[in-house]
């Protein structure tokens, strides 16, 4: 084939330095960074149920931790973390069924995912402050 | 060497128990099918055990768990989760990591690790409401 592109001139994976940062492609990013996170929230979930099985002596080891300001900090970045992977990923089922997927769509409904992940956390704790 | 006009196999019997892991559309089934039964589970999960337990004392920690509803609910939420997230891991390792050793260890880690923990989390769930 006289002409085509030797292999090394074929255009590649877009590499995220020559993209101007748009919505859709934080959204990307997001989705795995936030997996990512919630796999350690996850981890820390099981030794939660295991500390609680174990007993009241183990479980005092790690109580206090959840009210100290470094608890609440992950407390909180958990909740937003997931906040956004629920939202991202209710995004990508409707994907899956060709829906959303225009540019001018799948634009907000990125920018949907993202200001769900800070406000979910901020009407949670408002829920445990103010509300029942 | 015969063409591929004259070859007697056909498209479909060539290609099968050749693809890159020969198991298909399993991974990507598997994805969806954790994560609309996550996003119904984690959102329940994160509200009422968060107004159920606030401080995330020992007594309310083991009255929230004792309620059965919530049992089966976080042994749910336990296994699909962790199942999810060993599905993520999986396709963000077979991304990025390309050295072949590290990249197989971290896929083991990647399987047993959820394991090791769904096996525990369960446990503790359970003996929570029956054990001693």
């Amino acid at each position: 084939m006289a002409g085509a592109p030797r292999p090394e001139d074929r255009p590649i994976s877009p590499h995220l330095s020559v993209w101007r940062w748009h919505a859709t492609m934080a959204s990307s990013i997001l989705h795995r960074f936030s997996g990512i996170g919630l796999y350690g929230a996850a981890i820390l979930f099981s030794f939660w149920l295991m500390a609680a099985a174990a007993g009241q002596e183990t479980y005092a080891q790690i109580a206090p931790h959840f009210t100290t300001w470094y608890g609440q900090t992950v407390l909180y970045l958990i909740v937003a973390a997931l906040a956004y992977h629920l939202a991202n990923g209710i995004r990508h089922l409707v994907f899956d069924t060709g829906m959303g997927l225009t540019p001018t769509d799948a634009d907000t409904s990125a920018w949907f995912a993202i200001l769900f992940a800070i406000a979910a956390p901020i009407g949670l704790w408002a829920l445990l402050s103010f509300g029942a | 060497m015969s063409g591929p006009t004259t070859r007697m196999r056909s498209a479909l019997g060539r290609v099968r128990h050749h693809g890159a892991s020969g198991e298909g559309t399993g991974h990507f089934i598997a994805i969806r099918w954790t994560s609309i039964a996550l996003a119904l589970l984690a959102p329940w999960f994160v509200v009422s055990a968060s107004l159920a337990i606030r401080d995330g004392g020992y007594l309310a920690t083991i009255d929230f768990l004792s309620d059965p509803f919530n049992a089966v609910g976080v042994i749910l939420l336990v296994i699909a989760s962790l199942y999810h997230m060993s599905l993520g891991m999986q396709e963000v390792i077979l991304d990025y990591i390309h050295r072949p050793f590290t990249k197989v260890a971290l896929l083991l880690i990647n399987a047993g690790v959820p394991l090791v923990l769904g096996a525990g989390a369960v446990f503790a769930v359970l003996s929570l409401n029956f054990g001693v």
